[in-house]
């Protein structure tokens, strides 16, 4: 009995052809599949639902991309072509996220040219735009509240980041927020307030000593452009705050749903079972889980133990190498379809109530639209 | 170079760096390849480091072990009496740590906590998060303790292949923020260390094609940034088929009543098309690991462990990846 028939089956086409979720994001663990599941689905919402779907992907596979016709990391959301929407009615949509750039255009929209170019020329800017921990999940998020507020697509699938952890993805507004408000900064400001009288004017005795410390271990030039990079900022903390916290909203409204993919392997499963945790307590609606990868035997009946030992026999009795071969392979198979399943069930016994859905491992890679439609026909109908 | 700093070859296992930089796309078992490398090299009445840097907890959880301080810690016993000894670098305690050693700062350390100085510090400047986990490792790498190494070996297991360059390439990272100073210092000291044939980065993947495709990126990106890569090391192998052909559905049905197993339409069919499935993925493997081939560098093979990564998986790995030599 597979674990997964524990849990409830999660129907996908239904999430699809509900007209009132407008969002679906896909999260897990790096390496799971989530690109190509967020496309297999975005593809099925357009040409099975008929829905007018745009899907963001984050850095996806170079082959995936050009066979959604994405060759550049332009930003902007692009048509799809060539796929079969004429009896649907639909159309897919499909943008790669270009994180600095999305980061430069928040700071255009909350400031003036002259500041804009301040900021840009900053090289504290440079380098959290580039590299800040938290910055591709922030963009993303984002990138999100922007599609959304367009209100072109009537469906948005939004692939995840491969962050470090998955909670990057939900902490990233809320950290990035604290870093701009926080009390730091608003030290670091005082000079830029007091006309840059002294860095440091308003400070405790441990505070004192930590300009002290600073000034030693990073320079009167770093200090410098801090102070300007965080003076810059400061015009836009209100603005980035409100934003955060409007997409986070919009992450927890019934229109949107959270797929959880994982595969059945320990660190994916523990990954996805820590998400759907953080979901519950930060109160954002789960709709459920694609278990990616699930290797099934065709013949489920012959045992991996049956398999070896009658591969065994027929070896002693020679000339029959080729099904040897197959019986080997089979036991493999079926072994690891068992280990499979002990693995799967971590995450059923912790969330019997989460409905779940397993996608058969495919003999090749995904990299073109037949590809991602095969997939989307395999999760909506295992 | 001093004594300290010769690279050494434990027992000629044709592992010759010191540090052992272990990268890889998530999900190809950088961890377990890590983990299983430290075991490697400790064999022997060696003693080596493990030492993660993401806040992960990985190697904890590998080992079924409660969350590991930042302090170096007994991890395993190794194969004829060596020792794994683990390690969970922190970017906030080893800010501490360092400005600690330069400054006496003792109390005023944990005000700054307070204050959200060391969460700030280390969050402006991603860069100075990385020179100081990196900066841990190369203390460790090279921390001596009379005529002795502290470690025969450190082994790091590193951010993933899409942060490998930025996360290594400390000099850069921080050269445009900090012009001078200890930092700056720091990570040319950091930057050193790295770039010397006393450190290899090894590249972990999966005979699939987007690891495979991102191993091949992520070594000419470390290539160019002028890091000494180690090897490719190939996780999750199966055995070759010793017949390797297709099969007929008549020849599988004759095999099957020979074996003395079901020989129904069923279970021909079904089992005719696994081996298909077999075949189109073997030949995928194949061209897959002839990518890999062209690349050069010394590769090794890791099996597909069919009961997952426990102890005694680990110990396999361990030993696959000396053998391999």
């Amino acid at each position: 009995m597979p674990s997964e028939d524990a849990a409830p089956q999660l129907d996908v086409d239904q999430i699809l052809a509900d007209h009132g979720v407008k969002i679906i994001v896909c999260c897990g663990a790096g390496g799971v599949g989530k690109t190509t599941t967020a496309a297999a689905l975005a593809l099925r919402a357009a040409e099975q639902h008929g829905r007018r779907t745009v899907v963001l992907t984050i850095d996806p596979a170079r082959r995936l991309a050009q066979s959604l016709g994405l060759t550049e990391l332009d930003n902007t959301p692009r048509q799809v072509k060539g796929i079969d929407v004429e009896s649907s009615g639909g159309e897919l949509h499909a943008m790669m996220l270009d994180m600095k750039r999305t980061f430069d255009d928040v700071v255009l929209q909350h400031t003036d040219p002259a500041k804009a170019a301040e900021i840009f020329a900053n090289p504290f800017y440079q380098a959290m735009s580039s590299t800040f921990a938290g910055t591709q999940e922030y963009m993303a998020m984002e990138k999100l509240g922007q599609l959304h507020a367009r209100g072109e697509w009537d469906l948005i699938v939004v692939d995840t980041p491969p962050s470090r952890s998955a909670l990057d993805f939900l902490d990233a507004p809320a950290r990035l927020s604290r870093f701009l408000d926080g009390r730091m900064l608003r030290l670091l400001l005082a000079p830029a307030r007091s006309g840059g009288r002294s860095m440091f004017s308003l400070v405790t005795a441990s505070f004192g000593m930590f300009s002290k410390v600073v000034q030693k271990v990073l320079g009167a030039q770093l200090l410098t452009d801090l102070s300007g990079f965080v003076a810059a900022l400061d015009s836009m903390f209100g603005g980035f705050r409100q934003r955060a916290e409007q997409t986070y909203r919009i992450l927890q409204a019934r229109e949107t749903a959270f797929l959880l993919v994982a595969t059945p392997e320990p660190d994916a499963v523990r990954e996805a079972a820590y998400f759907a945790g953080r979901l519950r307590d930060e109160r954002m609606p789960l709709s459920g889980l694609v278990l990616n990868r699930v290797h099934r035997p065709a013949v489920p009946e012959l045992d991996a133990e049956q398999s070896r030992v009658a591969a065994e026999r027929l070896t002693e009795l020679g000339g029959h190498e080729a099904t040897v071969d197959v019986l080997r392979a089979h036991a493999a198979l079926a072994r690891q379809a068992v280990r499979e399943q002990q693995v799967a069930a971590r995450f059923t016994e912790a969330f019997p109530a989460v409905p779940a859905v397993s996608v058969t491992a495919q003999p090749a890679d995904v990299h073109d639209v037949d590809g991602l439609r095969t997939i989307g026909a395999a999760i909506s109908r295992p | 170079m001093s004594a300290a700093e010769r690279p050494f070859d434990p027992a000629g296992t044709g592992w010759s760096a010191r540090l052992h930089v272990v990268t890889g796309k998530g999900g190809t078992g950088k961890t377990s390849v890590a983990a299983a490398l430290a075991l490697a090299l400790a064999a022997g009445g060696r003693r080596t480091l493990l030492v993660e840097v993401e806040g992960r907890q990985g190697i904890a959880q590998l080992f079924g072990i409660d969350p590991l301080p930042y302090e170096e810690r007994h991890l395993a016993e190794a194969p004829e009496g060596g020792e794994v000894r683990a390690l969970a670098v922190d970017a906030e305690e080893a800010l501490l740590e360092y400005l600690d050693m330069f400054y006496k700062l003792g109390a005023a350390g944990r005000a700054l906590r307070k204050l959200g100085a060391i969460d700030f510090a280390t969050t402006i400047a991603p860069g100075l998060r990385d020179v100081l986990l990196t900066g841990k490792v190369k203390e460790a790498t090279t921390r001596t303790s009379g005529q002795r190494r502290a470690y025969d070996a450190v082994v790091l297991d590193a951010p993933p292949t899409g942060r490998i360059g930025r996360f290594l390439n400390v000099t850069a990272e921080t050269a445009r923020l900090a012009k001078v100073g200890p930092i700056k210092t720091q990570s040319e000291g950091v930057a050193a260390l790295l770039r010397s044939p006393m450190t290899a980065v090894h590249v972990v993947t999966l005979l699939e094609e987007m690891p495979v495709q991102e191993t091949v990126d992520a070594i000419a990106d470390l290539t160019a940034l002028g890091f000494g890569i180690g090897k490719v090391i190939v996780n999750g192998t199966r055995p070759p088929l010793p017949a390797g052909r297709a099969v007929t559905a008549a020849e599988l049905k004759r095999g099957l009543v020979a074996a003395g197993l079901p020989a129904d339409r069923d279970t021909v069919a079904g089992l005719h098309d696994e081996a298909r499935d077999q075949v189109i993925r073997r030949e995928l493997e194949d061209s897959l690991r002839a990518d890999l081939v062209e690349l050069g560098l010394p590769m090794v093979e890791l099996p597909l462990l069919p009961d997952g990564v426990d102890r005694a998986g680990l110990a396999a790995l361990a030993q696959a990846l000396v053998r391999a030599d």
